[in-house]
């Protein structure tokens, strides 16, 4: 018994969570579904940390479904990049639940609860699978998993905006989902091959055609949309904005993260450093895009009045910073923004939480809803304050870490770091303008609501959890700058 | 065909026409598909594309009464057509771009006829020993796509029941009928008929579910002709009637089923000594027979799943109550 769960554990990995939502949809009873869905989460992320010890000591795993080899069957393959993602997926993704069982109680009508962990479930089964696996198709199937199930997640939303919110996103949703699929079906044309290893070998061959060119535009644009990248990023504020706060925490933690491991997968593993950024003007579009992002995200969210889009407008900018990691093309950039994924998954976690806890008490979270709430809620504010300053990236947080080596990729690039060193630079000062005001309201301003004290223990202690981890992080960055270096490692200095 | 149809889709302002149009495109699109020798394909999209999905637009349709706003003054749109135009050139140039150096169509040296298909073709006899190859892909080579099919019909199972609600249980409270089909339950002709068809329907689903071994068909199809047979019932005799043949918590359970015996399937293969939806491992002295039974199996998942959310879909389009007063005379005039 115990040995069949040991050697099939990259495939339980996403089992767990994914046979526990059928079971949540039958069971229907409030506090056991939440059960449910926390043992399966949990156990999801105790397979995570032992897989990812097991890859880092012992090499890349691979999993044969159905016993049928690759290429023919499906193969989950584990290497140093998709563990490390799927253990940020499945911490992001229990805390979220502990922070989710009180704090939906409040955004979400009782006789929805059994749904909404299903449909949570889903989701996060969906985003393991996609990051697990080694065949491009089934990558693409999971993807519709996650997406149909957070188009209902945020749907769940109080507002009747909520549901515009997800149509949007939807329509975004399903045109970058049938474009990477084209993009798919066009690399099988060509090779015959769904399988990611075998994709790689058999693409050299065929790379100067129009087809596996045009492959190539599509699965970047597709994906592009998924990962909210400047200028297809208009479905973003309003999903994360009108979503409930437990759904905004977890997209914010994983969805996009999951997205642009994706596009990481496809553009180093599948197509190769050579044709990506060698046959393809790739570096420079990526660059000016994300440079555009972070001034053009950081520079609304400085205008919203609901916190939750000043949040979600700044995502906009940290995706940025993420991608022109990627777009420096060495080992450095790439590991800077591998490790960016990390720490920003865990400051906007907090930082979402935080607010959740304010939508807890007042019901809404709008900048008027932050005078005096220093004084008020002390504990919720000062986690906001933490998460915020990473966000800024003070120095002993996390997100002054991968600033930090960003900026040393950078400075490897001549003028055109310079112009990032700049942007970086700029960045956080706009952003110390978005997280000012807030912090104004909030400790120099009177109340002008009832006060109504602290937020409950159970949405505090998640919030703390992640808001130390933000410090701990920034101080002890063993883990997280190991894990990602030899992620990037894996995929430049494996020599495809 | 094709182009005069989705053309005509964008142009006629009627929407129960457009929507007519669509179950047209879809019909012209599996014949294409059959063309292209993927009778399963075609299959599906005929069940789908011209079966159900017109019958739950119509549904909506008659929810929402939203037809075109007729008067040309009315407020104009806000959407700059421009943009999504241009997107949808620069696509359009990019699959034109792309097929120059595309293989010829029907060509036998394409790496897509070269790689991996002929062990699927030759090899699946002895490994799986089921006449269509598709099936013993989908269902057996690459099962966990299929699983995760399964599961996405399953996630838009559960997304219209957090849309629409859950269905009450049918107790003391009027069902809403749709709007055009609500005088169709006092023809004695369209009785007769669907009593002649139902049985038949029914019939042809459990012969695509249990044939689809030797010929096209499968789960997938079985399960929306299936559904269809119900939906027919519904729309001569009412959802109350259905009720009583059926529960709603039956058909949600029944979704659950069907998932799970799928998945159950893979779990027991792998607690029998092999990898995840390793069918081999089911019987150890004659792995093809664990195929056989795997793939019949998962196969029967599939298609309950699959008729359940389409049941539950339906009903729960069906079931909604009607918010404007003036239609709420039951049953007609």
């Amino acid at each position: 018994m115990m040995e069949t769960i040991l050697s099939n554990l990259p495939a339980l990995q996403v089992l767990l969570p994914l046979l526990t939502a059928p079971l949540c949809f039958m069971i229907r009873k409030q506090g056991v579904t939440w059960l449910f869905a926390f043992l399966a989460t949990l156990g999801s992320f105790a397979i995570a940390i032992d897989l990812y010890r097991e890859v880092m000591t012992n090499g890349p795993l691979s999993y044969h479904m159905g016993g049928w080899e690759p290429p023919w069957g499906i193969e989950y393959r584990l290497d140093e990049l998709n563990t490390f993602i799927v253990l940020l997926v499945s911490a992001m993704a229990t805390m979220t639940l502990v922070f989710a069982r009180k704090s939906i109680e409040k955004e979400i009508a009782p006789q929805s609860f059994a749904l909404f962990y299903t449909a949570f479930l889903l989701c996060f089964a969906g985003l393991l699978g996609i990051t697990i696996t080694g065949d491009a198709f089934n990558l693409f199937v999971f993807l519709e998993i996650s997406s149909l199930s957070t188009y209902i997640l945020i749907s769940f939303g109080k507002d009747n905006r909520a549901l515009t919110a997800s149509f949007q996103y939807l329509i975004m949703g399903t045109i970058g989902a049938t474009m990477l699929l084209i993009g798919i079906g066009f690399l099988y044309m060509m090779t015959g091959t769904l399988n990611m290893a075998d994709l790689a070998s058999r693409l050299p061959e065929v790379m100067d055609t129009n087809t596996v060119r045009a492959a190539f535009a599509f699965i970047i644009v597709g994906l592009s949309i998924k990962l909210a990248l400047f200028p297809l990023h208009i479905w973003l504020p309003n999903a994360y904005g009108y979503a409930p706060s437990t759904v905004t925490i977890f997209l914010a933690a994983t969805s996009t993260k999951v997205a642009i491991y994706a596009l990481i997968r496809f553009i180093f593993t599948i197509f190769g450093v050579e044709f990506s950024f060698g046959g393809m003007p790739l570096t420079a579009i990526f660059l000016f895009l994300s440079i555009l992002a972070v001034f053009s995200g950081s520079l609304s969210a400085i205008y919203q009045t609901n916190i939750k889009h000043v949040l979600a407008y700044s995502s906009i900018a940290q995706i940025g910073y993420m991608m022109i990691g990627i777009a420096l093309l060495s080992t450095l950039g790439l590991g800077a923004g591998i490790l960016h994924m990390f720490n920003h998954a865990i400051m906007k976690g907090c930082m979402f939480m935080a607010l959740g806890c304010v939508y807890f008490r007042y019901g809404s979270a709008r900048i008027e809803d932050f005078k005096g709430l220093g004084k008020t809620m002390p504990l919720t504010m000062a986690a906001f304050v933490v998460g915020g300053l990473g966000l800024i990236g003070m120095p002993l947080t996390a997100g002054f870490i991968s600033k930090w080596y960003l900026v040393l990729a950078a400075l490897e690039h001549g003028y055109a770091g310079i112009v990032i060193v700049i942007t970086i630079l700029v960045g956080s000062l706009l952003a110390v303008a978005y997280i000012w005001r807030i912090v104004e309201a909030a400790y120099f301003q009177e109340p002008e609501n009832e006060p109504q004290g602290e937020a409950p223990m159970a949405l505090l202690i998640p919030t703390w959890i992640l808001a130390l981890a933000t410090i701990y992080f920034g101080l002890d960055t063993r883990l997280s700058v190991e894990g990602a270096t030899r992620a990037a490692e894996s995929l430049i200095g494996g020599g495809l | 065909m094709l182009v005069a149809t989705a053309l005509a889709s964008i142009f006629i302002r009627d929407l129960f026409a457009v929507i007519m149009v669509f179950g047209i495109y879809s019909l012209v699109c599996a014949g294409f598909f059959l063309n292209l020798n993927a009778p399963d394909v075609a299959l599906t999209e005929a069940a789908i594309g011209a079966g159900i999905a017109p019958i739950l637009m119509l549904g909506t349709l008659a929810l929402t009464r939203h037809s075109w706003d007729p008067e040309p003054h009315a407020k104009k749109s806000k959407h700059n057509p421009l943009l999504p135009l241009i997107v949808v050139t620069i696509t359009g140039a990019a699959l034109v771009y792309a097929s120059f150096d595309m293989p010829h169509y029907g060509d036998v040296t394409a790496p897509a006829n070269n790689h991996v298909a002929p062990r699927y073709l030759q090899d699946s006899a002895t490994e799986i020993d089921i006449p269509n190859v598709v099936t013993s892909v989908l269902a057996s080579y690459r099962g966990f796509d299929t699983l995760g099919e399964v599961f996405v019909i399953f996630t838009a199972g559960i997304g219209v029941l957090a849309l629409l609600g859950f269905l009450s249980d049918g107790s003391g409270r009027k069902y809403w009928q749709f709007a055009d089909t609500a005088s169709l339950r006092r023809h004695t002709v369209l009785h007769v008929i669907a009593k002649i068809l139902i049985p038949l329907i029914l019939l042809y689903a459990f012969y695509v579910q249990f044939h689809g071994d030797y010929s096209p068909g499968g789960g997938f199809q079985a399960g929306v002709i299936f559904a269809t047979a119900f939906i027919l019932y519904t729309m001569v005799s009412g959802l109350q009637a259905v009720y009583k043949i059926i529960r709603p918590e039956f058909i949600y359970l029944m979704m659950v089923i069907g998932v799970m015996l799928y998945a159950g399937t893979g779990l027991v293969a792998m607690f029998m000594g092999g990898n995840y939806l390793d069918y081999n491992a089911l019987d150890h002295h004659d792995p093809v027979h664990g195929q056989h039974l795997g793939i019949l199996l998962v196969e029967l998942g599939v298609g309950i799943c699959v008729a359940a959310v389409m049941m539950s879909v339906f009903f729960n389009f069906a079931g909604r109550g009607i918010h404007v007063p003036e239609d709420n005379k039951e049953g007609g005039q």
